[in-house]
């Protein structure tokens, strides 16, 4: 099998490294680039992010890929953000006021709501369980995931949109853990530190890259089910 | 309500790269490989990894960047390395290798605004803060911060300390009690309780671990979100999935060991 080119996003933040290095573990070629020559070759585009939104976000303007990223958002090539690249992918965040996201989802992120559990303690720094919910149930980037665990960090998350949620992990309340739309999505937790678990998804996401989005995946997985009940 | 999930975390000494204190796993081929052991660790169930960095020269401590750029690259776990941290050129050589966050220790007792240094450039989920507290009469919580792996008083007081470097921006705070460090009785409960009720980020309970039995209490009790142990793992007493199996039954979540 061929090793699909994943371009992961440098934009000049700390530790984007161990990204690219899981990925290439489960047979894909992970370039860490910022040249738009290369991003524009590949055949998925990983956007990374560790730290606060509003400097993650000055960041990728100030490396200029804000527009490359939301292009290679809106193409049919795969397109993941992982923790805060995934954040980054919505309108904005109350940890920046005034900052905006790059608007590839609606909404605004939003620090956790505990429920008042004192012994949840932000950031949620700890492994957890996902909870495959709507969409999530037939998506090929979780397959085989249900009830798996991840590694989270993180104070902030993604709104609750039935549309495009497709996990959630319990954090006081139901916490978004993973979207997608289309040929884009994103990850709350960090699959390159969740061990096999972990893995497996980063291995679904170089298959989707390899194969290419079918528009049709979703209807004829709904298909196959509706014909086996 | 579902509670937090706490971390089982091996901690290992490490000397020029090398993992030290005799590690002694059936059918290892380099107990001082830290690849091959921390692949150890994460096949048991693992939750994160410590490395203790103990190179006693600054100019061999590029081995520990090697060793970070190695263990990034097989092991799919967050790691964390301490020791010997001065700078935030010294953390993001170690970030940039790979490694998840960096634990400092006497360097925030000598300069704290090294912690908001780390913190404002990687992040506070990057920055931990180690500290090796001690029961006296001269600190008004009755824990002083010592130093130089706890021969060295100074006379600050650790659960001030730990709300101070919190405010500069630790991200987790790891208690190591220094009247428990080598003892074998459990969790300092007490101590580590001081600390955890006096700050807003995960604390990590540290020293004194002599069974299975003594890590729940360091969550039930003390508060702490995570457990480190060395030498029950590395001397092959017990694994992290029987450590996980005892959390388990006695209430406290864990991701189950596979």
């Amino acid at each position: 099998m061929t090793a699909p080119l994943l371009a992961v996003l440098d934009y000049g933040i700390g530790n984007l490294h161990s990204a690219h290095q899981s990925f290439n573990h489960v047979g894909a070629d992970a370039r860490l680039t910022a040249d738009p020559a290369l991003i524009a070759d590949a055949d998925a585009v990983v956007l990374p992010g560790v730290g606060h939104f509003g400097a993650c976000m000055r960041a990728l303007r100030a490396s200029g890929l804000d527009d490359i990223a939301v292009a290679a958002a809106a193409d049919d090539r795969p397109f993941i953000g992982i923790c805060v690249g995934m954040q980054l992918l919505y309108e904005d965040s109350t940890e920046a006021p005034g900052v905006a996201g790059l608007g590839i989802l609606p909404g605004t992120v939003d620090r956790i709501d505990t429920g008042g559990d004192a012994s949840l303690v932000l950031p949620q720094m700890q492994w957890n369980e996902l909870d495959l919910v709507g969409p999530g149930v037939d998506d090929p980037l979780l397959d085989g995931l249900e009830a798996s665990w991840m590694y989270f960090v993180h104070s902030y998350a993604g709104p609750a949109d039935p549309d495009l949620v497709t996990s959630t992990c319990a954090y006081g309340g139901a916490v978004t853990a993973s979207v997608r739309r289309g040929s884009t999505w994103a990850t709350q937790f960090h699959p390159e530190k969740s061990a096999r678990a972990g893995l497996r998804l980063l291995a679904n996401f170089v298959d989707l890259a390899r194969d290419g989005v079918s528009p049709g995946v979703d209807d004829a997985v709904a298909a196959t089910e509706a014909s086996a009940s | 309500m579902t509670g937090p999930t706490v971390r089982v975390i091996p901690c290992l000494d490490v000397d020029r790269g090398r993992v030290v204190k005799g590690v002694n796993f059936v059918g290892i081929r380099d107990a001082g490989d830290p690849v091959e052991l921390a692949a150890r660790y994460d096949e048991q169930g693992a939750d994160e990894l410590v490395f203790l960095d103990i190179t006693a020269s600054s100019d061999d401590r590029a081995t520990t960047v090697e060793m970070a750029r190695a263990v990034a690259e097989q092991v799919f776990i967050p790691f964390t390395i301490g020791g010997g941290i001065r700078s935030v050129d010294d953390a993001r050589r170690l970030l940039r290798a790979g490694a998840d966050k960096v634990s400092i220790n006497s360097a925030a007792v000598a300069r704290p605004e090294l912690v908001s240094e780390i913190s404002a450039e990687f992040g506070a989920q990057c920055c931990v803060v180690a500290i090796d507290p001690r029961r006296s009469d001269a600190t008004p919580s009755g824990f002083e911060l010592f130093v130089k792996g706890g021969r060295e008083a100074t006379g600050v007081d650790a659960v001030e300390f730990a709300r101070l470097v919190v405010s500069l921006g630790a991200g987790e705070i790891m208690v190591n009690s220094i009247d428990r460090d080598g003892t074998r009785d459990g969790f300092d409960i007490e101590m580590t309780r001081a600390i955890s009720d006096a700050v807003d980020v995960p604390v990590i309970a540290s020293g004194g671990v002599g069974g299975v039995e003594d890590f729940a209490p360091g969550a039930t009790e003390a508060g702490a979100t995570g457990l480190l142990a060395a030498s029950i793992f590395h001397f092959g007493e017990s694994t992290v999935a029987e450590v996980k199996r005892a959390l388990a039954v006695a209430g406290v979540r864990v991701r189950p060991p596979e």
